[in-house]
């Protein structure tokens, strides 16, 4: 019975997001208003990991089984892309890869800079 | 074929049946390239193809179960919260990589995209390609993309991060752990985690603090970049 008030908590969350994604007038996901407020939750001590870990760790262990169908759903678009499919494909590579290297890099600068040994975690 | 989808059930079945050879595929040959999404998205196109099954009969079927996706999603606020605590002395730096890497990213997608001329819609469904599929394909909807296109240009993005990490660190000379796990975060979301989560346990906890970091920052920047195009 634990999974179903953890799952309780979570779907309290899921509630929350939903409602300020339509009183507040801009384009965020009702997912992302509800990750925020549990991670608030979670460090002001409101909740407390124990109460939706189980139920919490299940679900997004199931994420990538939820996006099958959305990726399926590249068929009804195939019309529209086919033509540029190899450029989205090496753009996507591209970026990954400037991505990588700036993000390390600038992370990699500011932790020397702040003397390694005691920013250690 | 009429009497497979007379039934409510079918689409979530053939999903899962899909999703689990896939995961059958990466069990054996441990590649990331076996991504189970993308071998599960793989089967259930040839299903539907070979059969002539309606893509649409399977998408609404499959549509049921989407509720579970804004719950999902939100209880990435677990390991981030897990995170968080490990690598609290590291943050400012980590913000910094994560938000510069997530900038960039999108910057780069905009500007090359432009230069090839490609449909808004594509350029949309593209922008958020680094980050969680959780996030991305709701950011790619809200702004008017293509969630299947979205969807397979982040398991690419995910795949190929994974496979070119290491390459990469060396390349531009990333040593630091922590550095190493925001670039494999930011760049490649929890595929690239997986890597990095083989490098070390500080470079994975990072790499996962940073994936659910670049995905909220790429969900504050969507406008203005979705606004420039």
């Amino acid at each position: 019975m634990k999974y179903l008030s953890q799952f309780l908590r979570i779907t309290a969350f899921t509630l929350a997001g939903e409602l300020l994604q339509r009183v507040i007038p801009l384009p965020v996901p009702a997912s992302v208003y509800g990750l925020i407020l549990l991670f608030a939750a979670l460090c002001f001590g409101v909740v407390k990991l124990e109460q939706v870990k189980d139920a919490g760790s299940f679900l997004v262990s199931i994420l990538p089984i939820l996006f099958v169908s959305p990726a399926v759903g590249i068929l009804e678009n195939w019309g529209l892309i086919h033509d540029a499919v190899i450029p989205m494909l090496l753009l996507a590579l591209l970026s990954t890869i400037s991505t990588f290297g700036i993000a390390g890099r600038v992370t990699q600068a500011l932790r020397k800079k702040e003397g390694k040994d005691d920013a250690a975690a | 074929m009429r009497l497979l989808e007379s039934i409510d059930i079918f689409p979530l079945i053939l999903t899962l049946a899909a999703f689990r050879i896939g995961q059958l595929c990466q069990q054996k040959w441990k590649k990331p390239i076996f991504n189970p999404t993308l071998i599960g998205m793989m089967l259930v196109i040839a299903f539907l193809l070979a059969t002539g099954m309606n893509t649409e009969g399977y998408t609404t079927g499959m549509r049921k179960m989407s509720w579970l996706m804004t719950p999902a999603t939100i209880c990435l606020a677990i390991p981030m919260y897990e995170q968080f605590q490990v690598l609290k002395k590291s943050l400012k730096a980590i913000l910094a990589g994560v938000c510069a890497g997530a900038l960039s990213c999108m910057l780069v997608v905009a500007a090359v995209g432009l230069l090839l001329e490609f449909e808004q819609s594509i350029l949309i469904s593209l922008l958020p390609k680094s980050v969680t599929t959780a996030i991305g394909v709701s950011l790619s909807e809200l702004f008017g993309g293509m969630g299947g296109v979205t969807t397979a240009a982040i398991i690419v993005t995910g795949i190929g991060g994974n496979m070119m990490g290491p390459t990469l660190c060396k390349l531009f000379g990333i040593t630091d752990p922590v550095a190493q796990g925001v670039a494999f975060g930011t760049s490649a979301h929890v595929i690239g985690t997986a890597k990095a989560n083989e490098i070390s346990e500080l470079t994975g906890a990072a790499s996962s603090l940073s994936l659910v970091v670049a995905g909220l920052l790429t969900a504050a920047f969507m406008p203005a970049l979705a606004g420039l195009l």
